[in-house]
């Protein structure tokens, strides 16, 4: 593949990002979840630069091999993709479409602002259902099903569901 | 600071999380309720994260081509140097709650001088990334010493007597080696000494709240992990988690 223009290869290649889904939640692709950073050439190479959002988390290994798998179907020969850890991943990052395709996928999206991280004991949040949208709703485990979640439910409707925990 | 001393500075991080990590693994399908069973495996997934960023830094450091499954598979009991506290056996679930509890606090502390304090950039990062985390563990086992200490005649006297059998070995959270030394000379390391009393400040306010005495701050304290000297439980956490890439050698998935 030749590439003659840098600058419209790096906005093509943002493009390709937003296709790239994570895994364990699939609404949410890499550039509106936050975990794609940057993207940028090193003379001929092309870099795509991504954050894990949870330290242990399996999804990163997917991520990245699926961003590699999506520069090569579009016919990229001389990439890399590279980890940071700093500035650490933040809920602030997840973009507004982000928020309302979790919220329609039945997973509560992050309430604004990151937690108190001084605080010894958990807080009380209210947390509005996302299937009713009631806010009569209690937290189960500040630990959900994957590491980015917390267990929630509903004392109206009696769903359990998922609060995509700010962090 | 010499790569070698750097090295051992940073495995004594990484064991620490990468011991306590694999400990609370072993509660994965034996949880006392479900919910409780998925928060202590997130946990643990959460710290073998972390280890996993900190061996494969110490590996780099090292310089000698060993990677984060090297240096986790195929490293023996004396070259371990997290402090006894993340070996103990989980005990009962209270048990396992105190220990939690006590590496919590002093992990949420040590990250956060880390993260304002160390000049070396890969370790505010990592500790930077850990502290949100460890943030939420903080919580978590906090609020269970309150709900246990504050709970039924029965809890209450279990998680005592946990506090009281666990104490012994907080004190080694806080002492300073000489590789301790020589980081913080460096301006890499912490002062974890400095850090006591933020932490028994912490824990007395959780006790407090949990109707549980606190024990004697001066009470006599086992050490020796940072040392590499180490109870007999470490040499059966590691013939468990090594037992597969000793017996396969260079297996791949």
């Amino acid at each position: 593949m030749v590439i003659e223009n840098k600058e419209n290869t790096i906005k093509e290649v943002w493009k390709l990002l937003e296709k790239v889904e994570d895994p364990e939640v699939p609404v949410l692709d890499v550039v509106n979840m936050g975990v794609a950073r940057d993207v940028f050439f090193e003379e001929e190479k092309l870099i795509v630069v991504i954050t894990p959002t949870y330290s242990g988390c399996p999804a990163m290994d997917v991520i990245g091999h699926n961003v590699k798998v999506a520069l090569k179907e579009a016919g990229f020969e001389d990439y890399e993709v590279r980890t940071t850890l700093s500035p650490p991943w933040t809920t602030d990052w997840l973009t507004p479409i982000a928020r309302q395709r979790l919220k329609e996928y039945g997973i509560a999206p992050p309430e604004d602002g990151t937690p108190d991280k001084g605080r010894l004991l958990s807080e009380d949040k209210v947390i509005p259902c996302p299937n009713c949208n009631s806010k009569n709703t209690t937290m189960v485990s500040i630990f959900g099903s994957t590491s980015c979640k917390a267990h929630y439910k509903c004392k109206d409707c009696l769903e359990p569901f998922d609060y995509f925990k700010c962090i | 600071m010499e790569r070698q001393e750097l090295f051992n500075y940073i495995i004594k991080w990484a064991d620490h999380s990468l011991i306590l990590g694999q400990r609370l693994g072993e509660w994965c399908g034996h949880g006392p309720a479900l919910e409780e069973d998925i928060a202590l495996t997130n946990i643990s997934l959460d710290l073998i994260g972390q280890a996993r960023s900190l061996l494969t830094y110490a590996g780099e450091v090292e310089g000698k081509g060993r990677d984060e499954d090297q240096l986790a598979f195929f490293r023996d009991v004396r070259d371990f140097k997290n402090p006894l506290l993340a070996e103990l056996p989980n005990g009962h679930f209270g048990d396992t709650v105190v220990r939690q509890f006590f590496s919590d606090h002093f992990l949420f502390l040590a990250y956060e001088a880390m993260m304002e304090q160390s000049s070396d950039e890969q370790l505010k990062a990592i500790a930077a990334k850990s502290i949100k985390e460890v943030a939420y563990h903080r919580k978590h086992s906090s609020d269970w010493i309150v709900r246990l200490g504050d709970g039924t005649e029965e809890s209450q006297a279990k998680i005592q007597q946990s506090v009281d059998d666990i104490w012994e070995f907080t004190g080694e959270l806080f002492t300073m080696d000489d590789n301790d030394r020589l980081a913080l000379e460096a301006g890499v390391g912490i002062d974890v000494s400095l850090l006591r009393d933020a932490w028994l400040k912490n824990v007395q306010t959780v006790f407090e709240a949990a109707t549980i005495n606190m024990p004697d701050a001066e009470a006599w304290m086992q050490q020796g992990g940072k040392q590499g000297l180490h109870t007999e439980y470490l040499g059966y956490i590691l013939a468990e988690m090594q037992h597969i890439p000793r017996a396969y050698p260079n297996a791949q998935w």
